[in-house]
């Protein structure tokens, strides 16, 4: 019962932070219901009993990835009344589609049920929780027989993380920046010149 | 009442709906587009974590840990691309976006 309540409270929530987010007229307020939804949906993987995965939604969206649209939102300096302009002229195709998409889910789960073979098809089986927890269950499974998704992941965060920096670094005047090479390649020669000042007269 | 795997599906299947749907109202701002996308996301891995749940497989944790990759990934490239776009032409208007019609 209070598992219904629960669930019932967080999916209200998420499904409703997630109208916001679309119909939001400030994108900084589309962003923080964006946070909510995220939020909620953490406490949806707790009930489910995936705590390591809502921990860290947690801790990659809201705590990266929220804040990185927060910091972009706020530094481009962008019209949105000019961009919200024609937005009711596609409201109807929207919402259309948008009717027709959710019908046929909901068709597709209502008559939807797991067939009897599909025990034998698990190829991992969540281990009874009072012997091991969740996060320690996944830690068994994949730095093992998922390991190649696991180093999947870092090449796709490394080549991700390479390219924002290749994209959004610029060279700029008027900065100082160290040049070892020049360092190094100094001499004495270059460092200072000796001159011979006769007595009694400047330079 | 039993909560089952039906009404986690359906929470997940509205999320997606709101996705698309906002991808087709705010058809002009390259930042509600983006945000749109991660509730796509996260209706997938909504997905997986309640099939992964119901039918007691952790394979399908680990895959929402890679979605969640993908996702984190995919978000800093776009926001990326927009501060050099908006660096470039001063706006963010996605009909603005036909340079490389020649």
């Amino acid at each position: 019962m209070v598992t219904a309540i629960t669930f019932y409270i967080l999916a209200a929530v998420l499904v409703t932070s997630g109208i916001m987010v679309v119909f939001s007229k400030n994108p900084v307020h589309s962003v923080l219901f964006l946070i909510l939804a995220f939020f909620n949906a953490a406490g949806l993987f707790v009930l489910l009993g995936a705590e390591f995965v809502a921990m860290i939604l947690v801790i990659v969206y809201v705590g990266a990835v929220a804040v990185m649209f927060l910091f972009v939102v706020m530094m481009l300096d962008i019209n949105f009344a000019e961009l919200r302009k024609g937005v009711m002229e596609y409201l109807w195709v929207g919402l259309l589609i948008g009717f027709i998409l959710l019908l046929e889910m909901i068709f597709i789960v209502g008559g939807w049920n797991m067939t009897d073979g599909i025990a034998t098809t698990i190829t991992a089986a969540t281990p009874p929780i009072n012997e091991v927890t969740n996060t320690e269950a996944i830690g068994r499974i994949l730095y093992t027989d998922n390991i190649f998704l696991f180093q999947l992941a870092g090449l796709i965060l490394l080549v991700a993380m390479i390219g924002a920096i290749v994209l959004t670094h610029r060279k700029r005047d008027g900065v100082k920046k160290q040049n070892i090479g020049d360092q190094v390649r100094r001499r004495r020669d270059d460092a200072y010149e000796a001159i011979d000042v006769k007595p009694g007269s400047g330079i | 009442m039993e909560i089952g795997i039906e009404h986690y599906l359906t929470v997940a299947a509205m999320l997606f709906t709101l996705g698309v749907f906002g991808i087709f109202l705010n058809r002009k701002n390259v930042i509600t587009i983006l945000l749109s996308i991660e509730l796509i996301l996260l209706s997938v891995n909504i997905n997986l974590v309640a099939f992964s749940s119901y039918m007691g497989d952790l394979v399908g944790q680990v895959f929402t840990m890679l979605i969640l990759t993908v996702a984190a990934a995919e978000a800093s490239i776009g926001l990326a691309i927009l501060v050099v776009y908006f660096r470039n032409r001063g706006s963010i208007a996605v009909e603005d976006i036909h340079l490389m019609k020649g």
